[in-house]
């Protein structure tokens, strides 16, 4: 045990771990927020699309050479979202349909850019980080930390200030809309934080995994938890606690940051749904 | 002026046209109910006032200074999202969201209305518990609650008795009497149930082929001699 402490705190000494566990936990704080209203809303399903566009336009932004590539991928992210959500007023199926064909889209088109503009030798080792988050904890700026912070505190604020309107409009939008509410622009508020989310998570876990760090604490949180409040302070809880130790493991064992932050979601929802199960029977 | 006026409203989905030449006024504290067979339109007619869906042609005016915020509204199947985490507390109070304007939490006097409209439906012991566990009765009396949270001035009720006993039926036509004589709120309620129609209401809309619009009285008359054609 003390060995491992040791350990540990021979890693923290180096800032580029520090950021990794600031980040980390700052993006799975926001994720988690609005897990509930994603998953009810069935907006898992854009923000899994959202995804892959991001993907797209990371590529699109290697090619041409931006000096950072943040804002770039933000602002092209946040306008597909919008366009998915207005698309998705107006028709149910036609919505599905075009969120499937933009995601496997831009993921064709992000994968083809990368092999035939990448300057570096190793295309195959770039799609795969981007796609699933950095096999090391290396590659995190000091700027991306800096970016990554401000945008988490304008996700958490702006989510805790709209809070009850979020709720009402998830529920309910219909009785929202009939008594005054405007619920076209909370929806549009949800899509872009969902945007903002997906794009930050990106340098964390990667495109694929980011989904993951939306859904599961919010499902293992509404096994147990009754009330939208409870649920939401629970999911970010659980999201925080396995980002940290997904992180820590990750830096221990050296396995891939993402995926071992997902694999701790995977057994976190275990537990719950356990838990669930025998809280039923008792 | 009226509180709401529809002229030549015709009603449907995506050019299918469902009810058409529909005519009438709201005044204030009036008890408008809304009568009709089942797929006549009722629920469709009620969702383009409320500006959920457009009238294909015809116009709704709101008078009186009416907005979107002095309206609460009971939808007839719930529209709510039925796995969502939520207490009844929860669900009560985002019926105060609509006066809020730029508030962004709720304030003593929205959490008193709340519990208040939460007794008066009998329900004030469920307030902690989880919406989803609850019997179709209690959902509706919740439901009922958030929509006298948003509102005094006027209420819309898409057949609120659907799923209720026989004693909250009732309960439910009691209360809904007492809040427009008592407090003035302005009633338009969907219902199959002539009787009680009959008993409470001030005006009839009948929505059918040849949609009508007229007091109780003139509603009863026309009954009496559309009863005397056929004898
Ligand atoms: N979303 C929709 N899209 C297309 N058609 C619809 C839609 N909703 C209802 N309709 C059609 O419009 C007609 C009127 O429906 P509506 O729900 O207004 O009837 P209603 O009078 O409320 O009936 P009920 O007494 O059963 O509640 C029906 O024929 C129905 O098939
Ligand atoms: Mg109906």
């Amino acid at each position: 045990m003390a060995e491992l402490f040791s350990k540990l705190a021979y890693y923290f000494q180096y800032p580029f771990v520090r950021y990794t566990l600031i980040v980390g936990v700052m993006i799975a704080l926001c994720a988690s927020l609005l897990g509930v209203p994603l998953v009810l809303k069935k907006f898992s399903y854009i923000g899994d699309g959202l995804s892959h566009v991001a993907f797209g336009a990371l590529a699109i932004a290697t090619v041409l050479k931006f000096s950072n590539n943040l804002p770039f991928i933000l602002v092209v992210t946040v306008i597909v979202a919008i366009l998915l959500l207005k698309s998705g007023q107006k028709n149910k199926i036609g919505n599905d349909a075009a969120i499937a064909m933009i995601s496997v889209g831009a993921l064709a088109v992000g994968y083809l850019l990368m092999n035939l503009f990448s300057e570096t030798a190793n295309v195959a080792g770039d799609v795969c980080s981007t796609l699933f988050g950095a096999t090391s904890i290396l590659t995190l700026k000091e700027s991306d930390v800096i970016i990554s912070c401000i945008l988490s505190a304008i996700v958490i604020l702006v989510f805790v200030l709209m809070y009850n309107r979020i709720f009402a409009v998830t529920f309910d939008e219909n009785f929202s809309t009939a008594t005054g509410l405007r619920s076209g622009i909370y929806n549009l508020v949800i899509a872009i934080i969902t945007a903002i989310i997906i794009v930050l998570g990106m340098n964390l876990v990667g495109s694929l995994l980011i989904s993951a760090l939306v859904i599961f604490p919010a499902l293992s949180a509404m096994r147990v938890f009754r009330s939208f409040k409870s649920v939401t302070v629970c999911s970010v809880i659980i999201s925080v606690v396995c980002a940290v130790l997904g992180i820590l493991i990750s830096i221990l064992l050296s396995t891939p940051v993402g995926a071992t932050i997902v694999g701790v979601n995977i057994v976190c929802y275990t537990a719950f749904f356990l838990a669930s199960k025998i809280k039923k029977v008792t | 002026m009226s509180l709401i006026a529809c002229k030549n409203l015709k009603l449907g989905y995506e050019g299918e046209v469902v009810a058409e030449n529909i005519n009438f006024e709201v005044n204030s504290g009036d008890y408008l109910c809304i009568i009709g067979d089942n797929g006549s339109g009722k629920t469709t007619l009620v969702k383009t006032i409320l500006g959920l869906k457009k009238p294909l042609e015809g116009e709704i005016v709101f008078g009186e200074g009416l907005s979107r915020s002095d309206i609460g509204y009971l939808s007839q199947r719930t529209d709510v999202q039925k796995d969502f985490p939520a207490s009844v507390m929860e669900i009560v109070l985002s019926g105060c969201l609509s006066h809020m304007k730029h508030r962004f939490f709720y304030s003593k006097e929205e959490k008193k209305l709340a519990m208040d409209n939460l007794e008066k439906l009998g329900i004030a012991h469920l307030s902690k518990s989880c919406f989803r566990n609850l019997s179709g009765g209690q959902q509706q009396r919740t439901l009922l609650a958030r929509a006298l949270c948003s509102t005094s001035k006027i209420l819309f009720l898409d057949e609120p008795v659907s799923s209720l006993d026989p004693e909250a039926t009732k309960d439910m036509y009691k209360i809904v009497n007492e809040l427009n004589k008592n407090d003035g709120t302005t009633i338009v309620m969907i219902s199959h149930d002539i009787q009680s129609v009959e008993k409470y209401a001030t005006h009839i809309l009948n929505i059918s082929d040849h949609s009508t619009f007229g007091t109780l009285e003139e509603f009863k008359k026309m009954e009496e001699s559309g009863g005397n054609d056929n004898g």
